[in-house]
């Protein structure tokens, strides 16, 4: 359910700015120490404002202007607070449009062998219900009898229903989507308020999200910088007595407050909440907020060949008559083989002959009989009321076949099956009468656009690996022509454990996406395990995100919003720091130029007055707040251009930006100010 | 060329081509490869041997820096004793009396930290066996912990995952055995024949040509000279240090001096790219320092060489520059020069009085020790920078979206808690000095007029460079300032041993730390250090960080001071 909302819409805001009212409780500021100093001072100077009028000491300047300085410090706060809550709210409005999903519906709980109509919401984990035909599925579980076709728009906006069943790697259903067919016996795995989705809710609503790692290093580095600015103005104050100037308590606090890192101080909270948000926007539900972040670290990829880089199945492409096998004759044979083989291949086979001519209406299909695919004789094929006999299957099968009854696998056919093979196709090889007639050659699609993909991944740095069942020569050509940089062919499932296991002890981080419970220790064992929604409730217990849309390309989108997240935090971090330059400028001319003339040469920016200066750097440093909010929320954009370049573009827009944005930001609002003054 | 700027610049390119090679020797040196001073071996083996070294014993970073500290404390008894003792020991024929406990704690203290802090003068304030047995002692072996310290740090950068970063004794040894001595009885030899005074007879009795009779005071200077000098140590011989015409007899002794002073330093970055294998870094780390030095540089040589307009007016020549203060035969360019050599390192010798400079560049003299780290202390000053280099990659990683690493190793929250302890440690106890004398100062005429030679804003630049000059371990005075009272002793001091010890376990320790971290291979998302973008956040992040912070105590001091003269 892609979710386009403008970034600011009405109710949201309303909602957020009681929220920013709300957080202004110094237990909650606490958690964010440069906002909470600020408070801390907000404070001291109303105190002060308070004295000042209460004992008529004009020493600390006038009342009328040192309460407007309180009034911007202030929305400083409330500006910082209403970032964080808008933030919370989009996060949760996508969610709830999630959940809204799964309303209160009618479920048919089983009782011993009786069966009973609950509410969805008294469902607990264990209980097990049936749904048929039409029926909402009430609560996320996994089937464990029978097969179904179901229509999961409400969650993927996906339209084509997809089949689910018990025992395989698709066994999951979720709650709020439809039974379209036939009838299910299902096992709830999670309690009201205890599924994936209820747990990313709480995690955005903040009262069980955690700090990341690198949240909490940013987190020092931005203390630091606030304690070195407590010391400059805490000193500034003796200074300025030996030289016998008097500087308000106002001025130093305004001093204090332009100088420590607001901007990202204020906007540090809602980065981290936006970035969970855009994960869920993308229909991925995020376990923690470090998974996201780590996301953006991933070196290597590991992606399934089928649905990732080749469309779900091969498809023919051309028909191999053996020597002396007329061509129509085959083609009509492989036709008739196909007749009732519902498989994607065989399907393919029936579209590839109506292309060249050959339509199935046409053929002797009358009174045939299917023989239809079994793991044992890995062959199907009908046979015709003619009494002819047509097989297609795997080289091995028709061979034995082909010898038992005394023909020959002739030398010409093994080559055309080695040649298909190289070329990364598979052979089906035909059989009439026992005896070969030609070979069907099957290719994989690669899915369009997916060089490109991988091509970004690669100038980001990341190293795509693709995992397939097929034989190395098949494997080899997929990964040449689809442009990934290594394969694992004839992959068992502990054959991709070892991978991750040997790409982490070289010190890289590894993603994956799974949906089989034989996925689940590697989805465990992989920085970033990325677990199909359809898939089975351990592959989803084990991973750290789960996508709805089970959507294997998923991953590079997972990658992009970490790397986002990163970059936002840096970018601000830099501009918020840059910005000290030109307040400098502004502020300390200021406070000495009255007793001290001469450093009047430093008001490089013609402010009006110092009272004027003060007040624009004050208004400044609050305005930046809001006006930044949209970029902490969409993301920095980000683009694989490398690492230095990245670096270069970056430290250009936000480093010497934000050099250059408050000179002329102070300086207009000065322009502005100074009417008033 | 005018002849004294040409002067400058061949001391600048001396520098430059004689540190890549120096560099490439030092690594090898702290490598444990074969070099040319190898014939020094048997002779560490002896002191190995003496102290109960294992010179094979691998330290962790914790180890290494208890080895450090603990021989500090060492040395601390040591000098007391024999500071206090010195009047009944030989080789004092001008019969020098001991010192008192407090003026031996400070001179102890300061020369322990490697910062050379006077409050005495050494033609009577000690006697040639303290000249030689503390002052020099302490001259190699603390410049020789610093090189130590950074020896460890490189060995925890180039490792990928390891526990250890060396052994702290045979590093110290082999910094004092391969690299100060043989260097100090090269610039030594120089100096002799230019003749400085190497020996030791008391104080000489001269009659001058006006007829006048006066006692002149002489001594091994030859043998401490040289050592002051690579060391980054800075505390004379003499009083009036490399002002004195003894221990700075002529041009040649001044520029070798003076070469003396970054010659190590540099090398000490270029030794880095040796002994990394990363070249290109250490050039780009080199760069900048250069670049930052030689603006100091250009300026400081314009200011001193233009004087003062308003002296001119007063009738005062300034054709040869500001002279107030200066040696003639140094000039002012040469005493330009060797003010920023001295700040930008943690030497503090003078060739000249710093009070008499020019209030700019007085105010760079203050920024450069502020900043206190191009090319900086020997050893020391690329461990400061290194810092600044943590906080730069962590805020850059972040900018390219990715976990911050540097050299292969994640920097995490705790890395980023020391450094940025480190970083803060600088500002914080020269603002905090600063304010506190500053206080005293305004609520009471009676110190400020006891301390202070100057009124209003010099006055104030007299006290900041006080504080800057203790914290940066640098050791020179704005003599102006009359020091030698209970208050800056102690206060100085405190900021002495705070600003020695505290960035070296940090910095030992945020390498030590990376270094057990596991190695991650470069990727095409890796950001690269050893660019120029890179090198120049890193100069942004020192300037705003470093700079800034003293923004407005340096508007209130220098920069009012200019303004206002």
């Amino acid at each position: 359910m892609k979710n386009n909302k403008a970034l600011f819409s009405k109710d949201l805001v309303v909602a957020s700015i009681g929220q920013s009212f709300r957080k202004l409780d110094p237990r909650i500021m606490f958690r964010n120490p440069i906002m909470f100093t600020v408070e801390v001072v907000t404070f001291v100077l109303l105190l002060v404002i308070v004295y000042s009028a209460a004992v008529g000491d004009a020493s600390q300047g006038g009342f009328a202007y040192n309460m407007v300085l309180f009034v911007v410090l202030f929305l400083t706060l409330l500006f910082a607070n209403f970032a964080e809550a808008i933030a919370e709210a989009r996060g949760k409005a996508q969610a709830d449009s999630l959940r809204k999903t799964r309303e209160e519906t009618p479920a048919k709980l089983r009782v011993g062998k009786d069966m009973k109509i609950v509410s969805s919401s008294t469902l607990k984990k264990g209980d097990i219900f049936e749904c048929e035909a039409g029926d909402t599925i009430p609560m996320d579980g996994e089937i464990i009898e029978g097969l179904a076709s179901i229509d999961e728009s409400a969650i993927t906006g996906e339209s084509a229903p997809v089949i689910r069943e018990a025992g395989g790697d698709k066994s999951s259903v979720t709650g709020g989507t439809k039974v379209l067919s036939d009838h299910i016996v299902v096992r709830v795995t999670a309690g009201q308020g205890q599924s994936f989705l209820d747990k990313m809710i709480a995690l955005v609503e903040g009262a069980s999200r955690q700090k990341t790692p690198n949240e909490i290093a940013l987190t020092i580095l931005l203390a630091g910088f606030t304690l070195v600015f407590v010391i400059v103005c805490m000193t500034l104050k003796p200074f300025a007595d030996y030289v016998q100037t008097n500087i308000t308590i106002a001025a130093l606090v305004s001093l204090f407050v332009c100088l420590i890192p607001t901007t990202i101080g204020g906007l540090l909270s809602a980065i981290g909440i936006a970035g969970m948000d855009r994960a869920l926007r993308a229909n991925v539900i995020t376990k923690s907020g470090k998974a996201v972040e780590t996301a953006g670290d991933i070196d290597t990829l590991l992606l399934d060949k089928t649905g990732t880089i080749t469309i779900g199945n091969r498809k023919a492409t051309k028909f191999h008559a053996a020597e002396g096998v007329d061509k129509d004759a085959f083609i009509d044979a492989c036709l008739l083989s196909s007749v009732a083989d519902e498989t994607p291949e065989g399907k393919s086979i029936v579209e590839l002959g109506r292309e060249s001519g050959h339509r199935m209406r046409n053929l002797p299909t009358a009174g045939a009989r299917m023989i239809r695919f079994s793991a044992e004789t890995k062959c199907s094929g009908v046979d015709l009321a003619d009494g002819r006999r047509i097989r297609k299957g795997a080289y091995e099968a028709i061979r034995r076949i082909a010898e038992e009854s005394g023909h020959p696998f002739t030398k010409e056919v093994n080559e055309l099956v080695t040649a298909i093979t190289s070329n990364g196709g598979t052979p089906l090889v035909v059989s009439e009468n026992e005896r070969i007639i030609g070979v069907i050659e099957l290719q994989d699609i690669i899915k369009p656009g997916i060089q490109e993909r991988f091509e970004r991944l690669r100038r980001m740095g990341v190293k795509t690996v693709m995992v397939t069942g097929d034989n190395p020569l098949t494997a080899k050509y997929i990964a040449e022509k689809a442009g990934v940089d290594d394969y694992i062919a004839e992959a068992k499932p502990e054959d991709k454990m070892e991978y991750i296991k040997a790409e982490q002890q070289r010190g890289k981080l590894v993603a994956m996406m799974g949906d089989g419970t034989n996925d689940a220790p590697a989805l465990a064992q992989a920085d970033v395990g990325v677990a199909m929604n359809s898939g089975t409730q351990a592959a989803k217990e084990a991973g750290n995100m789960v996508d709805l849309d089970n959507d294997p390309t998923k991953l590079i989108e997972i990658v992009e919003i970490g790397k986002q997240l990163l970059m936002t935090r840096g970018t601000l971090t830099t501009f918020s720091i840059a910005n000290d330059v030109a307040k400098y400028f502004a502020i300390v001319p200021a406070l000495f130029m009255a007793s001290i003339p001469a450093l009047g040469a430093l008001n490089i920016m013609g402010l009006h007055s110092p009272q004027s200066a003060i007040l624009s750097a004050v208004i400044f440093n609050a305005v930046i707040i809001p006006i930044l909010i949209p970029l902490a929320l969409r993301g920095v954009k980000y683009k694989p251009i490398g690492a230095s370049a990245l670096l270069r573009r970056n430290l250009l827009i936000y480093g010497l930006g934000g050099v250059i944005a408050p000179f002329v930001g102070i300086k207009l609002i000065d322009m502005f100010v100074s009417i008033f003054m | 060329m005018n002849t004294e700027i040409l002067g400058v610049v061949l001391q600048v390119v001396l520098l430059v081509a004689i540190s890549w090679p120096l560099g490439r020797y030092i690594a090898k040196v702290y490598k444990g490869e074969r070099t040319l001073l190898d014939f020094w071996a048997p002779v560490e083996r002896k002191i190995y041997k003496i102290c109960g070294i294992d010179p094979a014993e691998e330290m962790n970073w914790k180890q290494f820096l208890k080895a450090l500290l603990t021989v500090n404390l060492f040395w601390f008894f040591w000098g007391m004793i024999l500071l206090v003792c010195q009047g009944w020991l030989p080789l004092n024929p001008d019969g020098n009396a001991g010192q008192t406990p407090d003026q031996a704690f400070n001179t102890c203290i300061s020369f322990m930290v490697n910062c050379n802090l006077q409050h005495y003068s050494g033609e009577s304030g000690l006697t040639y066996f303290t000249q030689l047995y503390v002052i020099m002692l302490f001259q190699f072996v603390t410049a020789a912990t610093g090189m130590a310290a950074l020896a460890g740090i490189f060995k925890a950068m180039a490792g990928k995952t390891v526990q250890t970063i060396g052994n702290f004794w045979v590093y110290l040894v082999k910094s004092v055995t391969r690299i100060l001595l043989p260097l100090s009885l090269i610039v030594g030899f120089i100096l002799i024949l230019n003749g400085t005074p190497m020996g030791f007879d008391g104080k000489q009795t001269l009659t001058t040509m006006e007829g006048a009779t006066q006692e002149i005071s002489q001594g091994p200077t030859a043998a401490i000279v040289p050592i002051k000098q690579l060391g980054t140590n800075g505390g004379g011989y003499f009083g009036s240090n490399s002002s004195h015409p003894l221990e700075n007899p002529n041009y040649l002794t001044n520029a070798t001096e003076c070469w003396s002073i970054l010659i190590i330093a540099m090398s000490m970055v270029f030794a880095l790219g040796f002994y990394l294998q990363r070249k290109k870094l250490a050039a780009w780390i080199y760069g900048v320092m250069l670049a930052a030095f030689l603006t100091t540089v250009c300026f400081s040589v314009h200011f001193e060489m233009q004087g003062s307009e308003q002296i001119a007016e007063m009738g005062i020549s300034q054709e040869i520059g500001s002279m107030e203060g200066k040696e003639i035969r140094n000039g002012s360019a040469g005493t330009a020069l060797w003010a920023m050599v001295t700040t930008v390192t943690s030497n503090g010798s003078v060739n000249g009085m710093h009070d008499s400079l020019t209030p700019l560049t007085g105010m760079l003299t203050m920024l450069n020790m502020q900043i206190n780290c191009w090319f900086g202390g020997v050893g020391v000053g690329f461990m400061n920078y290194y810092t600044f280099i943590i906080i730069a990659v962590f805020i850059s990683g972040l900018m390219v979206g990715r976990t911050p690493e540097f050299l292969g190793k994640k920097i995490e929250a705790r890395e980023m808690k020391i450094a940025v302890i480190v970083a803060l440690l600088h500002p914080f106890v020269i603002l905090t000095g600063t304010a506190l004398s500053s206080f005293l100062a305004a609520h009471s005429p009676e110190l400020a007029s006891a301390w202070l030679n100057n009124p209003s804003f010099h006055g104030f630049s007299e006290m900041l460079y006080e504080y800057t000059s203790s914290a940066a371990n640098n050791g020179s005075g704005f003599e102006g300032l009359v020091d030698n009272t209970p208050f800056w002793n102690i206060s100085t001091g405190i900021v002495l041993i705070l600003s020695r010890y505290l960035p070296i376990v940090g910095q030992v320790a945020i390498a030590g730390l990376l270094a057990q971290k596991k190695y991650i291979p470069e990727s095409a998302g890796t950001l690269k250090t050893d660019t120029g973008t890179f090198s120049l956040m890193t100069f942004a992040v020192i300037f705003i960080v470093a700079a800034l912070s003293f923004f407005p105590a340096l508007t209130l001091g220098p920069i009012a001071d200019t303004l206002s003269f």
